[in-house]
This record gives structure tokens, C-alpha cells and sequence, in this order.
């Protein structure tokens, strides 16, 4: 409580302060609205200051304080910082944001603000212009809107979305126009200067549902996709149907009753096609222009995040330039390219796009919604007059339920699933108007307009009813009405499989059966996608791992191969590698996510597979093998981000190292093969290092000098040791850590020395001796094996022998695995050993099979700081 | 001509019962059925085989089998026909069928039961209650020939994977030495759950005149 105290107290100083130094300055024109700087052009600029840097310099100024240079950037910069300080207020308080959506309480705040300028200057001095609105504020929420879009989702929905889109606007701005009208020809509104045209006007401004506002509303909600993707289309599309119903209106007023006849009716028609359909191609040229781009910005890594974002905003503003739906524009330019930039760039790149994507989106949603609520405060725009604006209210909402019940009475009848009536009730309830509106409005001409204060404050209002009202009751309407919400977890790889099969399965029973359906279409534009857009849109190299299955089967080795690791540490060693099919396996998974990452290595490793691929023919105890891992990995989902963690740090790191060169055209990553190869191996080697000390507990380097003692002495070393590891754990692991980490092997050969030696004699039970120590020399892990030729510096009989003292602590757990009829003797002979331990209780490990709870993991935060 | 037309109406008239498609459905069915066929009575995989559109789809094999599998006759025989009738070309296709409005809940989960079955039986191919590795494996590998990039290999190991995943979702609490034979039908109708099988697994049956009918489709 205390720190959002302190927030907020922090927010208000520094609103405080802008309207002090605003007010400071004394003259209204010169504070110089950022927000309608377009508008404002030289005034604020011709103002003089008062800080002088006038002409009667006496001397050289030490400091001179230069406001009214940096007036307008600092100002507007000023602006966005304080709605970034609003929404971190409004999201620090997670109870409230759960009941009231962050569109209205961003409004809210507005007010406040609002408030605050006006109690400082007594005039509204920023307010949302229609110029700021659609050139720096929109465009990047349609576009991230476009480049986000499920587009399957989107084009299988097309049909019904197109008919909420174009027929329930024009019925929206027909019927709310008309009936206005009508109750204004009753006399419910007194005595007002609107005519019918200019009624159809205002209805079509009104109209349309706003996407701003829906996207705020709706991702908080999580209803289905299917309704989720019909409330978003019908709001982004929309869009260009009001804008056409807006000009074709605007047109009419501005041509006067009288001239308006049968073929300026149907101009108006056609250039709604024109438009729409003109700005949706002006944003498929776009987007396969920024596809054709990022196919060839190989070298310019750095700025090619930078093309996506100037070129969507070049669609917006040609098609403005053409007067053709700037919104369809860049909301298909963005659509279009997702495909294939996601594939042709390079994977930072991508990551780029999306957050700035997301930035910028975020950003200007934030600022649209508290200058939405800032604008309120001004006393000049605010004309009551309550017939008009409460009938204005009760239309849209009534008007709103019939256009979508009508429509989807007769949708239903050509859909295969047909929307639910809950659905419907969401969808009607879902059209929140917002900033479009309200810049429509702003937009209109007050010549021609004598209304225009009314109608401005009549879309303010509503747009407060519908995003406020509308959008704090949306939650307990979608949970009180049982809404089918979406499902939150992402498709495993068999449903991704499955999704698959059934798409195929569709469209081969369509052509048995000779229907022509959407499957069809579908799979005819697929073939096509990919026999020449593919071909011509995508980097060779980027085609193959597009499949999405693919990507899921990737993403699922790494996280094995990284649960893989994790559990050797868990245990303490790679004891599991002890398997045969479980070396080929672990191999095999990693080599194909080692091949994506660093493919110079694997080159070097997949010599070796060719021997090894004969074992791997062997399925099933493969796989058995896995399943085995599999279920232990479930039980321990939570340690998948330390392990993740941790597998960065040791496995991946090598290749990280930046070297420390300045470059402002590239990142300099270290490129040099063998060099990355040492370091992978160096790494490897010292994690394996780092694990064994830390499990025996003791052994700081510094204390070991080279070791070649036989075995039999180290055999009992490893029982005191084991012994004491049981108090070391927590003292001596960080010291290890940071030992082995430094270390880190810029001289290999010294470390596979680093063996944890203490002279002593610990009980061992000697059951288990027999039965592991021939075992013992297969726990060289694969890459290690594997780098022996190259280095040569360490004979690896020595390694193996070195390695030996500390397999039989390790091996218990593997004991009784391998009896496969799990008697109790097993467990009983297995928890000799465990029993000792088991006071500890370590960790709650609670596997089956194993009877010692395992050492408890490296701390893995620590020694990230030190790599 | 009059006569066959009153006759074979009859004969649909069970058919509606049995499959729920609609007359108009049926009849139009009867014309593709005849068109594959060749006006026999029966038909045969390769007179499926030979439909040129076709020709591209990767599990192809698989489909045209579940025609001719007695599984998915609603009857509990198992095997193959070497031949099916229009009887039973239908019913395969009654899979498809999409709900109405006016399905009840019951039925909707009846139909998603046959439609998890229907795809069940496609992946079981000797029809022994579990999709073995290596069922689910070919299945796979055919799924994946096609799209190129994916090689042999990364196929075979996606259905690995894949299985593995089914394993660790319903059995998490395997013993070491224990072995996953395959995917029941339960853990299928599990792991499937999200898919939203009832509203998805449907094609569109024309059932009216097919010319007013494709004005209607194109816009939904």
C-alpha cells in the first residue's frame, strides 16, 4: 500500500509540475499544446521568450535556461511519461483492474488530470486532435492488431464478420439517424438545427464499434475465439465502412439537400467499395513489399525490425493519400506480412518487431484512452441537451442488439456452427464505441455543423457509457451468462498433429463427397501459398522450419533436452547417461535443437551419430526410456525455469560472450568455430565438474593438486565425503560454484583434476559395488567423449577412474530402476544408504523409484551472476 | 424414370433415419456416389483413389480406408469390405454431418463420441482397442511426406514426441520399467479435449438446390 501510495504521490508531483511550469509561463498560447502542435504550427513558436537569450548578451551565459527551445518534445514527452505513470498505478492495483477494465479507469485518470490543467490554466489547453489521433496514435494499434491476427481464425469467420461489419454499421447509422430524426421531428429535443442528412451524419460517425476500445475490453475477458474474433474483425473492419459513410455524408451536408439525387446515392455506393477495397490492396502491396524486404536484409540485422514499422506506416499514410481506408490498410499490410517476416527474419529481429509492436501498441492505447477522459474537462465543448443525448444512448444500445440478433438469425442459417444466443448477447453487448468516434466528431466542420459542441459531447458520452459502463459490467455478464471462454493452454504437439489430420481429413471428404467448401478453398490457397508465395516471399533457409508442427516439436526437444540436463543435476551427475539408448536419445534430441543453435558443433558431432544410429533403430526401448523421464519431468514442472535458467548459463553462455568491440551495425557475437567449440566443451566439462563437487560438497580447488591415486583409496573417500556432504550443502555449494566457475576452464587440462579428495573412511554399503562400478566408465557423457581427440590433453581411462569414487552415491537411485520386478528387497537394500540421508530431508522428492532424496539443486541464481 | 425415383426415395427414406441427412442430402450424396462409382452399385478403393483433387492430400490412404472399414458402420463388426454400397459410403459420411440448432447437449456429446471414434479408428489399423507407437508413427510420417522440409527422421521423432506426451499426460506416475503399449480410445477422447471436436469435425452438406446454395456459402 505504502509504495502505490508513494506512486501516486509520485505521478501527481510530476503532473503538478507540468502544469506549474505551464502556468508559470503565463500566456495560454505559448504552452503549446504537444498534442496539437500540427494545428498550432508557428504560434507557440513566435512567442518570445521571457528567459533571456535576447539580443542585450553582456557576457558569455554559463547556463542559460532555454524553455521555450525544448518546449514542445519535452512537453509531449512529458505526456507519454505520464500515461506510462498512470498505468503503472492503475496495474499495481491487481483487485481493482479485476473489476473495473484498465480502458475506463486509464479515462478516470484522465478526468483527474484533466481536472488538474484546468484548475491550473482555467482552459482546456490538450485535448485529443483528430490530427494526432490518426496519424501518431492509431496507426500502431491497427497495425499490431493486424500483426497479431490469428488469420485462420480470421478469414474462416470472414463471411459473418464482412456482414457485421458493413451491413450492421450502415443499419447502426441508418436507424439511429433516422429515428433522431424522427424524435426530433416529435419535438422530444427541442429546439435544435440538425437536419436529416446531417442526423445520418452523426449516425454514421457514431456507428461503428470502436477496436481500441474492444481489444482493451475483450483480451481482459477471454471469451472464445470464435466470438472473441468476431467482435474484434467487425471493430477493425468497421472502420472502413464508417469512414466511407462519414465522407459520403460529410459530402452530402457540404453539397446541401437539395443537390443530392439518385447518382450521387450510388457515387457514394461505389466509392464505399473503392475505398475498402482499395485500402485493403494499398496494404497487400505493402505487406508483401516489407515480405520481399526482410527476404534480403541478411547484412542490416540491426534495422530491419525498422522496415516492418516505417513501411506499415507508409501503407497507413498512402492509403490516407489515395483517401482510401488507412485502417484496412495497414490492418491487412499487417496480416499479410506476418507469415513471412516471422520467417525471414532473423529470430531477434522478430522478437524486436513484436515487443516494439507491442510498445508502441500499449503505449498509444494508454494515451488515447487518458486524453480521451482529459478532453471531457473543458467547458466549451459540453452542450446539454438531454433529449438528444439520452436518445442518442438508448438507440445505439437497442439498435445495437437488433442489428446483431437480425443478422445472426440469418448468418445462422448459412453457418456450420451456429453462433449461441449468449453469444449474441455478448457480441451486442460488446459494441463499445471510442477514439474513432470522438475524432470523427472533432473532425466535423462547425460551418456546416451549427450542432457540433452537441454532437461532440453526445460521442463523449457515449463512448463513457459504453467503455465504462459497458466495460465493467462485461466481466460478470460473461461469467454470469456462462460465455464459453477460451481455453488458456497452449496445443500439446498431438493436438497440433491432430489439428492437422483433421484439416486434411476435411478436405479429402469434401472431394469424396464433391462438395466445394471452405476446405477446400483453404487447401487450394495453401497449395498455392505455398508453391509461389512461399517461393517468392520467404528466405530458402526460413521454408523448412515454418511448418508449425516442426516448430512445436523444437520447442518441445529443447525444453526435454533441458529437463534432461536438469535432472542429471538434480541427481548430482549425468548418472542417466549410464543407458545406452538414453546416451543415443539424449544425443539425438539435442543434436537437433544443438543443430539450430549452434550448427558449427554439430557438424563435429554428427560424425559420430553415423555410429550410433544403429542403436537408435531401435525404438521402443528408446522411447521407453523417455516415458520413464517424461513422467519424472511432470512431477517437476516448476523447476523447468531453473533449469532453463540454468542450461543458459552453462550450456548456451559460450556462445554469448560478446567480444568487447564497438559496433553500432552488429552485435558482435563470437563467430569463430573453434572457439565456440572450445568453450561449449570447456563448459560442459565444468558443469560436470561443478556438479560433482557440489554434490560431494566439499573439495574447493585450491586443495586439489593432481590426483592418480588408484581406485580402492578413493572408494572410501567417497563415503566420508558423502557424509559429509550432508552439512556442506548449503555453506560449501556457492563457494564451489563460484570456484568452478572462475575456473572455468581457461585451462582445460587442469580440470577433470579438480576431483573432490578427502582421506577418510566413510561406510559404504557394498552391496551396491559389484553391481556399479562396471558402470561406471559409461558415464562419460557423449560430448565429453567426444572431445577427447581434440583436446588430447587427459587420457580419458584417467577421467573414468577419477570419475569413479562418486558413482555408487549416485547409482543408489539407479538401483533399483534397474530390477525391474521392484521388490521390496530392492527398496529395502536401496534404502540403506538413503536412510542416512533421509533426516536431511533436502528436497520433498517424492519419484517412485528412488529412496534417497537427491542433494537439492546447484543454487542456480548465484552462479548466473558469475559466469 | 418416374418409378426408379419413387423407389429409391423409399430407400432413402431409411437412410434419413439412419444417417440423419436429409433427403435433399441423399440425393445429391447418390449423385456423387454414382458419378465415383460409375453407376455401379458398389465402389471400390480405386475408384476413390483415382478422385484427381486427391491426389495431394497426404493421409489420403487413411481416409479412403475408413471408407471401406466396417468400424465406422455403426455396427460392431470389425475388418474391411473389399467394396462398399452407397449404404455405406453414407454412413461414413454421416460423421460429418454438422449439428443443428437444434441438437440437445446429449446428442452433441453422442456425435462428438463417434467423431473422436471415427478418427480413433483411423489411426487404429488392426483394430485392437490402442494406437501403437508404430501406427502412430505411419500415420504421422504419411501426414508429414508431403510438406518436404520435414524429413523421415524428424517425423518419425514427432510421433515419438507426441507420444510421449500422451503417455506423460495420462499416466504421469509410471513406474521405471513400465511401457506405454499405445493410446486408448479414453486417453484419446482426453488428450483431444481441447479441439472442440463437435464444432469442428463437419463439412457442409449441400442439401438445397446447389445454385442458390453457393451464393450462401461464400458469404459465411
Amino acid at each position: 500500500m505504502r509504495r502505490r501510495g508513494r506512486l501516486g504521490s509520485w505521478l501527481l508531483g510530476s503532473v503538478l509540475v507540468i502544469c506549474l511550469v505551464s502556468s508559470a509561463k503565463g500566456d495560454p498560447a505559448g504552452l503549446g499544446p504537444p498534442l496539437k502542435a500540427s494545428d498550432h504550427g508557428s504560434t507557440s513558436g513566435s512567442n518570445h521568450s521571457q528567459h533571456g537569450h535576447g539580443p542585450e548578451i553582456t557576457g558569455i551565459p554559463v547556463v542559460t535556461f532555454k524553455w521555450e527551445h525544448v518546449l514542445r518534445p519535452y512537453l509531449l514527452s512529458l505526456w507519454v511519461l505520464v500515461a506510462g505513470l498512470c498505468k503503472m498505478v492503475i496495474e499495481a492495483n491487481h483487485h481493482v483492474t479485476n473489476i473495473i477494465p484498465e480502458s475506463a479507469l486509464l479515462i478516470c485518470f484522465g478526468f483527474i488530470l484533466g481536472a488538474m490543467i484546468w484548475g491550473a490554466d482555467h482552459v482546456q489547453t490538450f485535448s485529443l486532435t483528430p490530427t494526432v489521433f490518426f496519424f501518431y496514435l492509431l496507426p500502431q494499434v491497427i497495425l499490431d492488431a493486424g500483426y497479431s491476427m490469428p488469420n485462420k481464425l480470421f478469414f474462416s469467420n470472414m463471411g459473418g464478420i464482412l456482414v457485421y461489419a458493413v451491413i450492421g454499421t450502415c443499419w447502426n447509422a441508418a436507424s439511429l439517424g433516422l429515428s433522431l430524426w424522427g424524435c426530433h421531428q416529435g419535438g422530444a429535443m427541442g429546439d435544435l438545427d440538425i437536419g436529416l442528412v446531417q442526423y445520418l451524419l452523426f449516425g454514421s460517425l457514431i456507428a461503428a464499434v470502436d477496436p481500441v476500445a474492444v481489444i482493451a475490453v475483450f483480451e481482459q475477458v477471454h471469451v472464445n475465439e470464435v466470438l472473441f474474433i468476431m467482435v474484434f474483425g467487425e471493430s477493425l473492419l468497421n472502420d472502413g465502412v464508417t469512414v466511407v459513410l462519414f465522407n459520403v455524408f460529410d459530402a452530402f451536408v457540404s453539397l446541401g439537400g437539395a443537390k443530392i439525387n439518385a447518382v450521387e446515392i450510388i457515387k457514394g455506393i461505389i466509392s464505399f467499395f473503392v475505398v475498402a477495397f482499395g485500402g485493403s490492396l494499398v496494404g497487400f502491396v505493402f505487406g508483401l513489399l516489407i515480405s520481399l524486404l526482410t527476404r534480403c536484409t541478411k547484412n542490416i540485422k540491426i534495422i530491419e525490425p525498422g522496415f516492418v514499422f516505417v513501411l506499415g506506416y507508409l501503407a497507413y499514410l498512402t492509403a490516407e493519400m489515395l483517401s482510401l481506408s488507412a485502417i484496412l490498410s495497414i490492418m491487412f499490410c499487417g496480416m499479410c506480412c506476418q507469415k513471412y517476416i516471422n520467417a525471414n527474419m532473423d529470430e531477434n529481429s522478430v522478437n524486436t518487431v513484436r515487443y516494439i509492436m507491442k510498445v508502441l501498441a500499449n503505449g498509444s492505447e494508454t494515451i488515447i484512452f487518458i486524453f480521451l477522459g482529459i478532453s471531457a474537462v473543458d467547458k466549451t465543448i459540453w452542450v446539454w441537451n438531454t433529449g438528444f443525448i439520452l436518445l442518442t444512448l438508448l438507440f445505439i444500445f437497442v439498435y445495437r442488439f437488433i442489428g446483431v440478433f437480425v443478422l445472426t438469425w440469418i448468418l445462422n442459417k448459412y453457418r456450420l456452427v451456429p453462433l449461441e444466443f449468449i453469444d449474441q448477447l455478448i457480441m451486442g453487448y460488446g459494441g463499445l464505441r471510442g477514439a474513432v468516434a470522438y475524432g470523427l466528431a472533432t473532425m466535423l466542420d462547425e460551418s456546416r455543423i451549427k450542432e457540433k459542441n452537441l454532437m461532440i459531447s453526445t460521442t463523449l458520452i457515449v463512448v463513457y457509457f459504453t467503455v465504462i459502463l459497458q466495460g465493467i459490467t462485461m466481466k460478470p455478464l460473461v461469467t454470469w451468462l456462462k460465455v464459453k471462454r477460451a481455453a488458456v493452454t497452449e496445443l500439446t504437439l498431438i493436438e497440433k498433429v491432430q489439428n492437422k489430420v483433421f484439416d486434411h481429413m476435411l478436405v479429402a471428404i469434401e472431394d469424396i463427397s464433391g462438395q466445394i467448401g471452405h476446405n477446400y478453398m483453404r487447401d487450394k490457397w495453401n497449395n498455392f501459398e505455398d508453391k509461389w508465395m512461399s517461393k517468392l516471399l520467404m528466405k530458402p533457409s526460413a521454408r523448412k522450419t515454418r511448418d508449425h508442427l516442426f516448430q512445436v516439436f523444437h520447442k518441445l526437444n529443447l525444453k526435454d533436452a533441458m529437463n534432461y540436463v536438469d535432472e542429471g543435476e538434480r541427481r548430482g551427475s549425468l548418472e542417466f547417461i549410464r543407458n545406452e539408448s538414453a546416451i543415443v536419445d539424449f544425443k539425438k534430441k539435442f543434436g537437433d535443437d544443438l543443430s539450430e543453435v549452434m550448427p558449427d558443433i554439430m557438424a563435429d558431432m554428427s560424425e559420430d551419430q553415423s555410429g550410433m544410429s544403429s542403436v537408435r533403430r531401435n525404438p521402443v526401448p528408446s522411447v521407453s526410456l523417455e516415458m520413464h523421464e517424461q513422467t519424472m519431468n511432470g512431477m517437476r514442472e516448476t523447476e523447468d525455469i531453473n533449469s532453463h535458467h540454468l542450461l543458459q548459463q552453462h550450456l548456451y553462455k559460450g556462445r554469448k560472450q560478446h567480444r568487447h568491440r564497438y559496433s553500432r551495425s552488429h552485435f558482435d557475437v563470437n563467430k569463430d568455430e573453434n572457439e565456440v567449440q572450445e568453450i561449449f566443451q570447456r563448459t560442459m566439462r565444468n558443469r560436470l565438474e561443478s556438479f560433482k563437487s557440489a554434490k560431494m560438497g566439499v573439495a574447493p580447488p585450491k586443495t586439489i593438486s593432481k590426483h592418480t591415486k588408484k581406485e580402492p583409496p578413493q572408494k572410501m573417500a567417497n563415503g566420508k565425503s558423502l557424509d559429509k556432504s550432508k552439512t556442506y550443502y548449503s555453506g560449501d555449494e556457492d563457494f564451489e560454484f563460484s570456484e568452478g566457475d572462475s575456473a572455468s576452464g581457461y585451462d582445460s587440462s587442469t580440470l577433470p583434476m579438480r576431483v573432490p579428495y578427502r582421506p577418510g573412511a566413510g561406510i559404504e554399503n557394498p552391496v551396491f559395488m559389484p553391481d556399479l562400478d562396471p558402470m561406471a566408465p559409461l558415464q562419460i557423457p557423449p560430448w565429453i567423449a567426444e572431445a577427447e581427440p581434440d583436446l588430447g590433453t587427459v587420457a580419458p581411462s584417467q577421467r573414468a577412474q577419477v570419475r569413479l569414487p562418486w558413482t555408487p552415491s549416485n547409482m543408489r537411485r539407479l538401483a533399483p530402476l534397474r530390477i525391474s520386478t521392484r521388490s521390496t528387497d530392492s527398496f529395502v537394500l536401496a534404502d540403506i544408504p538413503g536412510a542416512q540421508q533421509r533426516e536431511e530431508g533436502g528436497d520433498s522428492d517424492d519419484l517412485p523409484p528412488p529412496p534417497t532424496p537427491p542433494p537439492p539443486p546447484p543454487p542456480h541464481h548465484r552462479d548466473g551472476s558469475r559466469l | 424414370m418416374g418409378a426408379t425415383q419413387t423407389r429409391s426415395e423409399h430407400k432413402y427414406q431409411d437412410l434419413v433415419e439412419k444417417t440423419g441427412f436429409s433427403l435433399e442430402q441423399i440425393t445429391n450424396l447418390h449423385k456423387r456416389f454414382q458419378h465415383l462409382s460409375g453407376n455401379e452399385e458398389t465402389i471400390s478403393k480405386e475408384s476413390l483413389e483415382s478422385i484427381p483433387a486427391l491426389a495431394n492430400n497426404p493421409i489420403k490412404k487413411q481416409i479412403i480406408g475408413a471408407f471401406f472399414d466396417k468400424r465406422n458402420q455403426h455396427q460392431d463388426e470389425a475388418g474391411s469390405f473389399e467394396e462398399i454400397g452407397f449404404e455405406q459410403f453414407l454412413m461414413v459420411m454421416s460423421h460429418f454431418r454438422p449439428p443443428s440448432l437444434k441438437t440437445t447437449e446429449e446428442e452433441k456429446e453422442a456425435m462428438r463420441k463417434e467423431k473422436l471414434r471415427f478418427l480413433f479408428n483411423m489411426h487404429d489399423t488392426d483394430n485392437d482397442g490402442t494406437i501403437t507407437l508404430a501406427e502412430y508413427r505411419t500415420v504421422v510420417e504419411e501426414l508429414l511426406s508431403k510438406s518436404g522440409a520435414i524429413g523421415q527422421e524428424a517425423a518419425k521423432a514427432i510421433a515419438d514426441a507426441a507420444m510421449l506426451e500422451v503417455a506423460s499426460t495420462n499416466v504421469p506416475h509410471m513406474a521405471p520399467d513400465e511401457f506405454y503399449e499405445g493410446i486408448t480410445f479414453e486417453h484419446f477422447e482426453q488428450i483431444l479435449k481441447g479441439l472442440e471436436m463437435e464444432s469442428r469435425m463437419h463439412i457442409r452438406f449441400l442439401d438445397m438446390d446447389t445454385t442458390t446454395m453457393r451464393c450462401g456459402k461464400s458469404k459465411s
